[in-house]
């Protein structure tokens, strides 16, 4: 009986995605006294990362990708929802060693390599503090050591000489992988990746995108992989998100999104990547809309203003996320389900 | 034949650190003709801004032009007077930063900016010409009264170009403009600035570390690496048959959203010290094609077909050679 239950339960907890967000809220208050609103930056979004899945979160700036980090990381409390971290809901981490764990498990790499990394100590000073912080076990010649093998590990040799340069001493590629290095030293489970290539040379990005995929099945580690590139979310990721005014509008496993996208965000999307082996579409190009700042939103579809194909029902009525395909989804009322998959 | 717009001939920018100079600009030509979109392509550190301060001649210290000349309209801009050169700027050629972030005050509003330019010219210019500028890239001319940081980076950005577009110059010299902004608002900036210059018929030097995202919109098309041009040609030409192995690289360090997913591994290594080039080649190190004459021999630019490359393998005296062996 006993060796049964624990059978089911690491079944179980192998198929449980590493974390999950159900209906995850973040509202902000702006103005003050007769003029406070609430800016609606993510409304309602569900999202699971399985283990080893690389996940990508596409959308424009301002599109509540970065606030999703954020609210995932710990450092923004969600206004309604709940995020469940093996299985386990956030809410209840009120320890601090809880909350030391989660941080551990869960670190994150930001966008700017330039200014995330203390110019006045060496660089293996932040690997070596959250090795100090989160990995208790280790003495000092351990942590040394450890740090020198993550430094490896992202791609850095060799790691006794990187080690003790400063951050002005690297290039910006280096920088960044530095800071995946601190990221890793916490033996991390997920990695959440805030446009971790968007400050880099294009020529440089290729590099990172391979390192995320082999630290995923080197060190087994998920990511989330924020950006607006979707032409690199679909060179890293296993299944894509779409994201505009707060709202997931579509979501599936990247190459079915990306061959036959269902919303129309997800079209204007994919005609924005420059590519020289392409004819160019003048079609595409003509807009010039930007996401609206969602404050104090009334029901309906929030891309109806830039949308060609919207219809009086998108003004009325917001769309929810709908199955169109296998594991695909789109919230668009006019999005047409594949051919011979009934919803 | 179109009228030459500007004529860059052999120039050289130095800065200078001490015991070693850097060349960043190391003997660059470069011709506009009106009306004319040129890229100029590299990575961080090739020299291309470098390049285009010299131009506009807004490098300081202890950056320097140590040889050449840039010939706008027949005039030396390297020793022309600092007086003069305030009258052309803006009127005659302006220059669109990168981060319009930083190159907007933050104090003052985008009228008042605009006032400033004005006013520190002695053109007579239509009170109406801002609300018209602005128009002319899209934004409600009621942003004249905003600030900065009411606007989102790519109306910020549009609203340098704007201010570069008061005096209806014939050049305009553009920084990485999209830099900041994400794919979207870069497409829209891109395809603007090109209707622009169709109804305007202004020229362009638009500098970007993004091949890719000058393939559709330029005309010409100039490879940096450390300093030197080493491609040189027709923008389609570059990008159908690119000649030097550099441009072939930064052609295939970023994945198509198109076409069969492969595995990429851009261009390993990273520009050298500018301080202490490596010898014959720059690109050697780094090069996959690289034969044992590359350290020895400094290459210059061959015309190879429609375009020119600063390449071993295309030099005439040396590639007939080696194809036979």
């Amino acid at each position: 009986m006993t060796s049964l239950d624990v059978e089911a339960g690491v079944t179980e907890s192998a198929a449980a995605p590493v974390i999950e967000a159900r209906e995850l809220t973040r509202h902000f208050k702006v103005g003050r006294g007769f003029s406070r609103q609430m800016l609606h930056a993510v409304d309602d979004v569900n999202l699971s990362i399985g283990r080893q899945e690389i996940v990508a979160l596409a959308g424009e700036s301002g599109s509540g990708k970065s606030t999703i980090a954020r609210l995932l990381a710990g450092v923004y409390k969600p206004t309604g929802g709940e995020i469940f971290y093996q299985g386990r809901a956030m809410s209840t981490f009120k320890s601090r060693k809880d909350q030391l764990s989660y941080r551990g498990d869960v670190p994150m790499v930001f966008q700017d390599p330039f200014s995330s990394l203390n110019p006045a100590f060496r660089v293996s000073h932040g690997v070596l503090r959250s090795l100090k912080l989160h990995r208790p076990e280790f003495s000092r010649p351990q942590r040394e050591e450890e740090a020198a093998r993550v430094i490896e590990a992202v791609g850095l040799t060799p790691a006794g000489d990187i080690m003790h340069r400063y951050p002005y001493e690297l290039s910006g590629g280096q920088r960044q992988r530095i800071g995946f290095a601190q990221a890793l030293a916490h033996k991390p489970k997920l990695i959440l990746a805030d446009e971790p290539v968007s400050m880099l040379d294009v020529s440089i990005r290729i590099g990172l995108l391979n390192l995320m995929a082999d630290l995923r099945s080197s060190e087994g580690v998920s990511f989330l992989y924020i950006t607006h590139d979707i032409a690199s979310a679909r060179y890293v990721a296993d299944r894509l998100m779409i994201m505009y005014a707060g709202h997931i509008v579509e979501s599936g496993p990247t190459e079915a999104v990306l061959a036959n996208p269902k919303h129309p965000y997800t079209d204007l999307l994919l005609g924005a990547v420059p590519d020289p082996r392409a004819p160019l579409a003048e079609g595409i190009a003509g807009d010039t809309g930007e996401p609206p700042k969602v404050i104090d939103p009334t029901p309906g579809c929030r891309f109806r203003w830039r949308c060609p194909l919207a219809i009086d029902r998108c003004h009325v009525e917001t769309p929810l996320p709908r199955r169109l395909g296998e594991n695909h989804e789109a919230a668009c009322h006019v999005a047409e389900p594949d051919p011979g998959f009934a919803a | 034949m179109p009228d030459q717009l500007l004529e860059v001939r052999d120039l050289t920018v130095e800065y200078d650190t001490g015991a070693h100079p850097v060349v960043a600009v190391d003997h660059v030509d470069l011709d506009v003709q009106a009306g004319e979109f040129v890229g100029v392509v590299g990575e961080s550190g090739c020299g291309k801004s470098t390049l285009l301060f010299a131009i506009a001649h807004l490098l300081s210290s202890p950056a320097e032009i140590t040889g050449g000349s840039v010939k706008f309209f027949g005039q030396d801009l390297v020793t022309m007077s600092e007086k003069k050169l305030a009258s052309m700027r803006w009127r005659d050629f302006s220059v669109v930063m990168q981060s319009a972030m930083n190159a907007l005050n933050p104090v003052k509003s985008i009228g008042a900016q605009f006032q400033d330019t004005i006013m520190a010219h002695d053109e007579v210019v239509d009170d109406n010409r801002p609300a018209e500028v602005l128009r002319l890239v899209g934004i409600d001319p009621i942003h004249l009264k905003s600030y900065p940081h009411q606007l989102s980076g790519g109306m910020r950005q549009r609203a340098m170009i704007a201010m570069a577009l008061l005096f209806t110059p014939d050049l305009i010299i553009m920084d990485e403009p999209t830099s900041a902004l994400d794919v979207v608002a870069q497409r829209s900036l891109m395809v603007q600035i090109k209707e622009l210059q169709r109804k305007l018929g202004f020229a362009v030097i638009f500098v970007t570390h993004d091949m890719s995202l000058v393939s559709h919109f330029s005309d010409k098309l100039v490879v940096m690496y450390a300093g030197q041009v080493v491609e040189f040609g027709a923008t389609r030409a570059v990008f159908d048959h690119p000649a030097h192995p550099y441009s072939e690289g930064l052609l295939d360090a970023f994945p198509s959203i198109r076409g069969p997913k492969v595995p990429l591994t851009g261009i390993p290594g990273s520009p050298p010290n500018l301080a202490d080039p490596p010898p014959g080649c720059r690109f050697q190190p780094r090069c996959p094609k690289a034969f044992e004459d590359c350290p020895k021999i400094e290459p210059e630019l061959y015309q190879v077909g429609a375009v020119q490359s600063r390449c071993l393998l295309h030099a005439p005296s040396i590639a007939p050679a080696r194809e036979v062996s």
